[in-house]
């Protein structure tokens, strides 16, 4: 085959695969919206599940644990996250100490989210009595998610420019008025960004809240209450009551939250690119 | 409080922060493997891991069937995965104009940020029943791998991308100055000088094929058996562990972390190899 029929081959290949990956997309979002929208009504959205055995009633319940759950793993979770990016970034030497702080985070954004689920259910719900609960759920997701957040929040830090740090440095700041008061400030979208990819993940977490929440359609009263959240909710009614239209409409909902935290990375991450580019 | 004292003490507290993720990495290793140490001891760490048959009925735990069950799904998810992403990775960073570049990446952003129960769920009602009508129930290796395809592709995508631009610009002038087409270079030049960065995106690919629990419970079926075609079901460790959890007490539940143990030992060395992949592939192109 002589090298111009084998580069044509080839991008045959290349192209073929970017073609399938948009499909891929395209079919899974395709088939959700029409499949779940029927099912989709303004009713949907704000009436409780009745639990029934078609899965009657809505998603309301499930609506509220999730936005308790992510303003309450984001409570805990953005001093410790961003704590140790800053250390990452302005204060960590290449050290053994930074060598096992770098091998922690590295290797905790591995580990299964299963596995943080049996690490959540003997601590939290079980050793600290927390019960299944949202506390419980709460917990062992900031466990899981600290590594995303400390990953992005670092190369935000990283990218804010030097001469910055040095103009405040020379007016006479310490150094941690110049992180508090000129980094953070120049970080803040970037930190943003990484707060908002946690938030998609809460949204879409299952298996670790599988075993730390219990998944009562209830609605969650007090942080000690157990709860489903609406990925929780999407697997009660596929694989206990195989109610599988209202689990498209649940479905139909978790894609369109995506696309919209999606969305605001993107611009976000544009606009906060178009100031770096200005110099400002 | 002076501005001094609080800067003296700033760095201490920052510093107690990010000790914070390997103090969890241990507490997690500690707690499981207490908790599945007594099913080690009273199975026999051999019978554990390589005995085939699971009925916590009988208090008979082997976990052979799930090791395949997991291996089965992950590898079947790669043989897709791996010329998909790289094709789209090379796509990406070599051959697709600035505006085809702008859809696709994200798209294969969103593809990261789609719930494992939504892949799970169109895996049941769109991938099962294509899946019956060639044979069996459709709850099979062949809809979890399938799955995971699309599950890991992101992962294999991203991280290819990402080694394959980081490729210094003058081996591809040198290719090219030799007179190589694109696609010579690309594959004799690129791809090799790339390797290592590939090769950790596809470890750890893997490596989220096999954490995954929940979309693998609602599309491979989940019983316990060593399967014979890849359209028998099976179920794989992560899946194993939830499905059971819920109802487990005494020695069920010791087993049930054990085979968290076992999951977490597989994802330690998964993640290791690909964690020295990666700092070769930086050593490698820093060299040169």
């Amino acid at each position: 085959m002589s090298a111009k029929s084998s580069q044509k081959l080839a991008m045959v290949f290349i192209w073929g695969s970017g073609v399938i990956t948009v499909l891929i997309l395209f079919l899974i979002i395709g088939y959700v919206l029409a499949r779940g929208l029927p099912a989709f009504s303004f009713d949907f959205l704000f009436t409780a599940p009745q639990g029934g055995l078609s899965g009657e009633g809505g998603i309301s319940t499930a609506i509220v644990t999730t936005i308790y759950l992510v303003l309450l793993t984001l409570a805990i979770l953005l001093v410790p996250g961003i704590g140790a990016a800053i250390y990452l970034s302005e204060y960590a030497k290449d050290n053994w100490l930074t060598r096992i702080i770098r091998y922690g985070v590295d290797t905790l954004a591995g580990v299964p989210s299963i596995v943080f689920g049996l690490f959540g259910f003997v601590l939290f719900v079980t050793a600290l009595h927390f019960r299944f609960s949202l506390l419980s759920g709460a917990l062992t997701l900031v466990c899981l998610l600290l590594p995303t957040l400390i990953r992005t929040s670092e190369e935000a830090i990283k990218a804010v420019p030097r001469s910055h740090r040095e103009g405040a440095l020379a007016l006479g700041a310490t150094k941690w008025q110049t992180i508090l008061h000129v980094v953070l400030p120049s970080a803040l979208p970037g930190i943003v960004t990484g707060i908002i990819l946690c938030i998609g993940r809460i949204v879409g977490e299952t298996a670790s809240l599988y075993v730390t929440m219990g998944g009562s359609a209830a609605m969650p009263t007090s942080l000690f209450s157990g709860g489903r959240t609406l990925s929780l909710h999407l697997f009660y009614l596929a694989m206990e009551t195989r109610a599988f239209e209202k689990a498209m409409a649940t479905g139909a909902v978790l894609i369109i939250t995506i696309l919209i935290i999606n969305t605001i990375i993107n611009w976000i991450s544009h606009r906060f690119q178009a100031r770096v580019l200005r110099g400002a | 409080m002076s501005r001094y004292f609080v800067d003296r003490n700033a760095k201490y507290l920052v510093l107690i922060c990010a000790t914070a993720s390997f103090i969890i990495l241990a507490a997690i290793a500690i707690f499981t493997l207490r908790e599945g140490l007594p099913a080690f001891q009273q199975v026999g760490w051999l019978r554990f891991i390589f005995g085939t048959e699971w009925r916590p009925s009988l208090d008979k735990f082997g976990i052979l069937p799930m090791i395949v069950g997991s291996l089965a799904v992950t590898l079947g998810g790669m043989i897709l995965a791996i010329p998909l992403g790289i094709g789209c990775a090379v796509l990406l960073a070599e051959v697709a104009p600035h505006r085809v570049r702008q859809l696709l990446r994200p798209a294969v952003e969103i593809l990261v940020g789609i719930p494992s129960v939504v892949y799970g769920l169109v895996g049941m009602l769109l991938i099962v029943p294509l899946i019956r009508d060639i044979g069996g129930t459709g709850y099979s290796i062949a809809a979890g791998a399938l799955v995971l395809t699309a599950m890991v592709l992101p992962t294999v995508i991203s991280i290819s991308e990402d080694s394959i631009r980081a490729v210094p610009r003058r081996y591809k002038e040198g290719a090219l100055a030799l007179g190589a087409n694109h696609w010579q270079t690309i594959w004799h030049v690129l791809i090799p000088a790339a390797r290592s960065g590939i090769l950790a995106g596809i470890i750890l690919g893997m490596g989220r094929a096999i954490g995954e629990a929940m979309a693998m419970i609602m599309v491979t079926g989940n019983a316990v058996q060593i399967p014979n075609s890849p359209l028998d079901p099976t179920r794989t460790l992560a899946g194993g562990i939830a499905v059971e959890i819920n109802y487990a007490s005494g020695l069920h539940e010791n087993a049930l972390f054990a085979i968290g143990v076992v999951l977490f030992v597989l994802i330690m060395i998964i993640n290791s190899i690909a964690m020295v992949a990666m700092r070769r592939g930086r050593q490698a192109q820093d060299v040169c």
